[in-house]
Formats: structure tokens, sequence, C-alpha cells
């Protein structure tokens, strides 16, 4: 091999060649991400055509509401606070090697404590600390929830991909028989939880309508991005997402981390439900479920699990969904069509993956 | 079938290897293997594990393709592409593992691979196979769901299918490891009965019994290089004993001009030095996949190395797993500069000096994925200095990283490139600098030169003398017996998880050793 015969050069040497190895590497990435996402928007108007729409008329459209507009854009990043939550949560777990595919069912029973709590804790005390409050518990309730599959993982090695779908279809439904039996509002005849009043939710950032919760989600994901990538606790995940067996050869406490993996990836879908409903809604409506925590999947892999490429994608994935949502109301398109055009974005991403593999491949031949 | 005419083809290779050679990273798999298949003999490929018959069948089969060298298919050079073409080609494979599917009836299975868009034709196939059980004398149910099957049937349905195909050359890959005494004998007649029709059969095993009991010609391979073959001549003209004796000496013995020999350099072990490290009636229990271990003691004062030999499998990594802490002991204990450390973590093992360099570089020791620089300090995450409060201090572990890379001459392209691009000698190198790093006071080495090249074999091999001329204790396992007489100052046998016995290096080592892992007393 080449490389057992390359010269064995000082440090420094080595660090240059490699700095512009990683301005090359990074070009790349961003070539590698781009272009399928054009490519997919191509399909996706093809597919357009195809149904009768205008293709340009319907991206002007996702553009405008989502993108240009005040309102829109102000809308997409309040939309963004809870999506960043539920990335943060999923880069840990995907990044330490687990499947932590509860994200709605963590997400909901976050969102229907935080909004059990609140109404009655900021009666009791100031709202600054009632607000707190609520996110503490609402983590601590999908912390709680994630202990199932954590410890079927941990200590049977049941794969929590099944685990953590089928709790969340449990999570979902105790969330609402929550809102409808337990919390539920008695001065309504809607079967909602009581409303947080709008003076007490988080505050709104300037004279907009964003939320603050904005800056809590942009805070928890680059704390989660540099905690994965620059500490010891961050690189033991990373060891055991990498290579289990090494982990063990290592002397890391597997079983323990893995608790500790899903007990973060879930308090942070908690919190995510929490900035939510404290942040914007003031209150969860029965079946109330956005499904948040299955759409941030997809953004997370784009960003290849990175913080900030992660905070990129989750915007574009709101810009999507709220222009999405107008586009569709004005032309007729099923507002499901967002996850249309995210799937195909998904799956070009993965063709472009095999085929520059192949290409390496055959040039080092 | 064309097996009438044995006689007259008997002489001419089916197939023939010329000088093959295959490498993997950082590995050389078979290193110019040459090797003649003819008709009506059963060839037997005998061999360790990881000796390169895995990667020889893959060849013959079409699963692999060599990098150097040729096969020969009827004398004429044929690259044996696929494994479709391996089977129009006439080689069969049975391979280790069974590859039926289970659900389906033998019937089903045997038309498995026939072109899609025909309708099945189940009464050609019932009459081929009424005439061909009727000539090997076999009964096989067509109509039985597989999963019904003991082992043995199955192994006889995919030979039955092999010869369904109109194969010449019939591949059995350890086909006896899941069989009973009587499947194994059943086979063993049915090899027979299969070269009397003409038919080729490559038999692998790892078993000496049976390659002496079954075949007619014998070829040894040796970590991937051919180091002998006992053609039908003399394979008739000795006894049982006698050919496994001569194998004996072809797997273990010493070679002609063999360049790693080199003598062992006199070390004086004081005698009177308190034990290092003591192990007494340390067992494991058994797994489904592992034997376990029992009664194993013995002693390693400071600067000594002690050897364990054996052939692979019998326990050697289980012993090395339970003394760094990652496989649970039942019994037993083991102390560490006399305290007991049976109880402690793998970590804290660590921490008193216990260093375990395993033989799985890339499975266990490494993360492929991680650069070089943080593969050094995969078992001191969190230590300062390289993490102060738990935050990765990059300069410290890049300054440290370069100093261990000039240090272990570990030939990377940069600190930053993934482990697992480099060749095995370097991510061994790699190993060693992690383990032998300040603080060790006992290692065990597990496989230190497995699948290195020369001069990586040689380099591991000093270093490991080096560490115990700094007066550590180390435990070497190994089953390169060679390996084994050039350095250590006693050698313990090890078979079926139990030390059969243990010898001091001197002259007449190496037979005592060959005797006590065949299972006769020293």
């Amino acid at each position: 091999m080449s490389i057992d015969t390359a010269p064995t050069t000082s440090a420094a040497a080595l660090d240059a060649t490699s700095a512009a190895a990683t301005r090359r590497d990074i070009l790349h990435r961003l070539l590698m991400t781009l272009g399928p996402i054009l490519i997919a928007l191509v399909i996706a108007g093809c597919i357009l055509l195809a149904v009768g729409v205008d293709p340009l008329a319907y991206y002007g459209f996702v553009l405008e509401k989502g993108l240009f507009s005040p309102l829109g854009i102000q809308q997409t990043l309040t939309r963004m606070a809870p999506l960043l939550f539920l990335a943060a949560g999923l880069i840990v777990a995907f990044r330490a090697g687990m499947w932590n595919l509860g994200g709605d069912g963590q997400f909901l029973l976050g969102a229907v404590t935080a909004a059990a709590s609140a109404p009655v804790l900021v009666q009791i005390m100031p709202s600054w600390l009632a607000l707190t409050f609520s996110f503490l518990i609402a983590m601590a309730v999908a912390m709680i929830w994630s202990l199932v599959p954590a410890l079927l993982r941990a200590y049977q090695g049941v794969n929590e991909i099944i685990t953590t779908l089928m709790m969340t279809f449990l999570g979902t439904s105790l969330a609402n028989v929550l809102v409808k039996l337990v919390f539920r509002d008695p001065s309504t005849t809607v079967p909602q939880t009581r409303t947080l009043p709008v003076e007490d939710r988080l505050p709104r950032l300037f004279e907009t309508t964003i939320t603050s919760g904005l800056l809590l989600g942009l805070a928890a994901i680059i704390i989660v991005h540099l905690v994965m990538t620059r500490t010891a606790f961050g690189l033991k995940l990373r060891i055991v997402g990498a290579n289990p067996r090494a982990a063990v050869h290592a002397g890391l406490g597997v079983s323990g981390l893995t608790v500790t993996v899903f007990a973060i990836s879930a308090g942070l879908a908690g919190l995510a439900g929490a900035v939510d409903i404290i942040g914007v809604q003031g209150n969860v409506r029965a079946d109330w479920n956005p499904a948040y925590g299955l759409a941030v999947i997809p953004a997370v892999f784009l960003a290849r699990m990175n913080g900030f490429a992660a905070i990129g994608f989750v915007f574009l994935l709101s810009v999507l969904s709220i222009g999405g949502e107008s586009a569709a109301r004005r032309l007729g398109v099923p507002n499901h069509f967002t996850l249309v055009l995210v799937s195909i974005v998904l799956i070009v991403l993965a063709l472009a993956e095999y085929v520059d593999h192949r290409y390496n491949q055959s040039r080092k031949a | 079938m064309s097996g009438s005419s044995s006689s007259s083809v008997a002489g001419r290779d089916i197939v023939a290897l010329e000088g093959v050679t295959k490498r993997f990273p950082g590995i050389v798999a078979n290193d110019s293997v040459d090797l003649s298949i003819r008709p009506g003999e059963v060839h037997v490929l005998l061999g360790e594990n990881g000796a390169g018959k895995s990667t020889l069948i893959g060849m013959l089969s079409g699963l692999q393709q060599p990098d150097e060298g040729r096969i020969l298919v009827d004398g004429k050079p044929t690259p044996i592409t696929s494994p479709r073409h391996a089977l129009a080609l006439g080689i069969g494979t049975v391979f280790q593992h069974m590859m039926l599917v289970p659900t389906l009836t033998v019937a089903e299975n045997l038309l498995l691979g026939g072109p899609w868009w025909q309708r099945p034709r189940t009464e050609e196939l019932e009459a081929r196979v009424a005439e061909i059980t009727r000539s090997l004398g076999i009964t096989v149910k067509l109509h039985a769901k597989v999963s019904e099957l003991s082992l043995g049937e199955q192994q006889q349905v995919e030979i039955l299918r092999a010869m369904v195909r109109n194969s010449r050359l019939l591949i059995l890959d350890e086909s006896t490891s899941m069989l009973t005494p009587k499947g194994i004998d059943e086979l063993g007649a049915l090899m027979r009965r299969l070269v009397e029709q003409g038919l080729a059969i490559v038999f692998i095993t790892h078993k000496l019994k049976e390659a002496a009991a079954f075949g007619d010609r014998i070829s040894v391979l040796k970590l991937g290089r051919k180091v002998g073959e006992i053609p039908p001549e003399r394979f008739r003209a000795l006894g049982e004993q006698a050919i496994i004796s001569e194998i004996v000496e072809l797997m273990f013995g010493k070679q002609k001009d063999d360049p790693e020999a080199v003598e062992r350099p006199v070390r004086t072990v004081r005698a009177e030095a308190a034990p290092l490290l003591q192990v007494a009636d340390l067992a494991v229990a058994p797994t489904d996949n592992a034997p376990g271990l029992s009664s194993i003691s013995f002693d390693i004062r400071p600067g000594e190395i002690l050897g364990i030999a054996g052939i692979d499998g019998n326990g050697q990594k289980q012993l090395a797993e339970a003394l760094a802490g990652q496989r649970a002991a039942t019994s037993g204990s083991v102390r560490l500069e006399g305290i007991a450390i049976e109880a402690l973590s793998v970590g804290e093992r660590r921490r008193r000096g216990l260093r375990y360099l395993t033989d799985d570089r890339l499975g266990e020791g490494t993360v492929g994925t991680f650069p070089v620089s943080i593969n050094f300090f995969l078992k001191q995450v969190g230590a300062a200095p390289f993490w102060r409060h738990g935050v990765e201090q990059r300069g410290e572990i890049d300054e440290r990283a370069a100093q261990l890379v000039r240090e272990y001459d570990v030939r990377t392209p940069s600190l930053k490139t993934p482990v697992a691009r480099l060749s095995g000698g370097n991510i061994q190198k790699v190993l060693l600098a992690r383990e032998l790093a300040e603080g060790a006071k006992v290692v065990i080495f597990n496989k230190p030169t497995y699948g290195l090249d020369l001069a990586n074999t040689l380099a591991s091999r000093q270093r490991i003398r080096d560490t115990a001329a700094r007066g550590l204790a180390v435990l070497l396992i190994s089953t390169d017996l060679e390996e084994l007489l050039s350095m250590c100052d006693r050698v313990a046998v090890i078979a079926n998880g139990a030390i059969v016995g243990t010898v001091e290096n001197t002259d007449d080592a190496r037979t005592r050793i060959g005797r006590l892992m065949i299972g006769l007393a020293a």
C-alpha cells in the first residue's frame, strides 16, 4: 500500500497538507449536498407539472410565504424553535449510534406536561421561575418515558428502533388521554388544556412575533454540537456509536452511556414540546400532533449530524413547511407535498453518495 | 454425470492454482499458493483459522479474484468471475454455514436458481435426484421442509444440489464443524463414493484426524502460505499416526531458511523476584460460540515472557479478555503486584498497569473512522493533560500523538487520517504505542504478529522483547510456535480452555509443546 511507503514527516508538515485537504473536503461536501437538493427540486417540479401545477409558481409561493414576506419569515423562525431542540436530541442519539425514533411521543408528553404545569405555576410564583419549572418537568417526563427503550437496549440488547417507535404510539395516545381526562380545561367545551396567558409566555424578540424560544433552540443545538465534538463525554458517546466493541475494550461503561444518551435525547425532545407550548401555542388541544419529530430526522441526516449544518437544514425545513402550507392552499397541491419534496431530496442525496463512493473506489483501484 | 470415465481423466488437474496471491488491506491472505486438484481425489486443505483457507475457497468459487497468479480450469487459464460462472465451470461449493432456505422444501431449494421465466421442472429433478441418490446410496426426502432435516441431512442436500448442477469439483468448507461424530463418518463415506465416481473434492478442515482419515492428498496452509503437501503415494504409505505427526511437523515445525527464526537471546529472569501477575484457578463459563476456561493458573515475574501456545480457538481470547476484565470470570483470582484485581473494571485494571493488546485491531482495538491521534488515547478519554475539565485539549493531544508517531515509527499521511486507512502493521504500531506508554506493568499480547508482513513482525517482536527487558511481565499468546520459541522464557499450552502443561523453553521444548498441543503428554 502506498501509505506504507509514505515517509514520516514532522507534525507541522502533516498539518499543512491536511489543511488544504480539509478545504477541499468542505468544498466537496458542499457540492455533494447542494447539488442533489437542486436535482431534487427539478424532479419535484416534474411531479408538479404532471399533476398540472406550475412548479415555478409553487416554488415562488413557498419562497414568498416562507422566506420573503415579513410575516412569513417570522413564522418560519418561530417554527424553528421546537425543531432545533428536536434536532439537538437526534444529534446526540445518532452520533452515539442509537436510533431514537420516539421523538414525537417524547415531544407530546413534554408539551402536555408543560401545558398542564405552566398555567398553574404562574399563579403561585414569578413567571420566569414558573416557566423554568415547566421546562424541567417536561424534560423529566420525557426522560422517564425514554427509560423503557433505554434499559431494554442497554441491558437486553433489544433494538431501540422498534421500541422507540412503539413507545411513540403509546406516548401520543397517553398525551391525548391526559389532555382529555386529566388536564382538561373545565372552562371550555373544547377538549384542551388550560391556556397560558399570552403575557406569561416566552417573550417575543424585539417588535416581531418571533418567539425567544428560537434563541433557546439555537443555544441547545450549539451546546450539543460542542459537547459532542469537543469534550471527553462527547467522544465517549461517539466511540460507543462508531464501534461499541472498541468502547467495551477501552473500558467505557456502555450500558450507562446508553441510558444517558436516551435521557439526553428524550429530554431535548421534551424541551421541544415545552418550548412550543410555552412560547407559541399556550395550550395543547386534544389530538394535536404536529409530527415534528419524524420531519426533523431527514434534516439531521442531511446535516450529517453536524449541529451548525443542522441549523441551516432546520431553517430550510421551516421555510418549506410554512411556505408549503400556504402554497398548498393557493395552488390546490396537497399539504403533504412538502414531505414528498423532502423525501425526494433524501433519495437523491443517498444516490449521489453512492455514486460518489463508487467513483472514489474506482479512482483508487 | 461423466463419472464412469474416471480412470481415463485421473492424473490430470481439473483445477489448478499457480502462484495465487490475494491481499486485503494490511494482510496477505494467500501468498503465491500452488494447488492441483485432480478427479478421484479428496484434497484436504488443512490450516488454522486465518491460514487463508476461506480466501482460497472464495477465489475458487468466484467470490473473489486473485491479485496475482492464475487459476487453470482443464489446463486453460480461466478467471472465475462470479459464483454463477464457477457453477457453470462445474465447481460447486458447500459453505461452512448452511445456504438452504429453511422454509422451503428440499425440492424447492434444489430448483432455486433456475431461469425465472420457466416453470420449475419438478419431474425432471426427481428423476435426476433418484439417479444420483441411488448411485451414492443415500436417501433424500425431497418433499420435506429443510427446517425439519438434521444438519447432516441438510449437508447431504447441499452436496446433492452441487451434483444436480453437474459439478465436477466439490468444495466442502469446514463441513464437519457442525456434525455429530456419526454424521462425520457418514460424510467421510459419502466423499469416498463421490471420488470413486470421478469427482474431485476439496475438503477444508482444521482437524488433523479427519484430514488423515478422509484425505488422499493433504496441503497444509500456514499464514497464507502453503508450507507442505503430502501426495497420495506418500499418504498411502504412511499410517494414520505417522501422517498426523508429519502434519504437526508441517504446521508447527521449524522451516528451513525461515527468515523469522531468531535465536532466543539469553535473558536472565531473577527467580527470586516476586511475581507481577499471579493467576490462580481462573474459570470462565462457556458461551454459545466460545469455549469456557477452567482452572487456569500461572505466575509471571518481572522481565519474564510467558507464552501461551495452542491451536486457535482453545480459549486464548477468553483468557486475555478475562484478564483484562472484558469477560466475567466465574471464579479464581488475578493478582497484580500482589493486589487482587479480579473484581475491578477494565479501566481500573488499566490504570493499575495491566495492558491488553488485542488481536482484533480494527474490530475492537481501534475506531476505524477516528483519526490516528484520537486512537492513541481511546483508553484515556477524559484524562489529563489531554482533557481538562472534560474539554478536549487538541494541542496536547496532537503534540503527544506526533511524539508517539515518531517514537513508534507509525507511517501515516497525517495525524488526522482515519486509522482504518493505515496498513495492518501501522495500526499495530498505534496499538503498541497506546498500550506500552507510561504506566504499564503487565502486558498481554494476543497474536501480536498475526497478519503482519515480515518487517512489521520483526519490529513487533523486538518491541515485546524490549518490554520484557524493561522489567515488565509479558503474557504472549500466539498460535505461531516459532514465535513463542524465539521469545518466551516458559510456554504454557492451552487446550479446550485449560492449561495442559507448562514447558521451560529449553532445547527440546518444540517437541514437548507439539505433543501437548495434540493432546499427548509432554
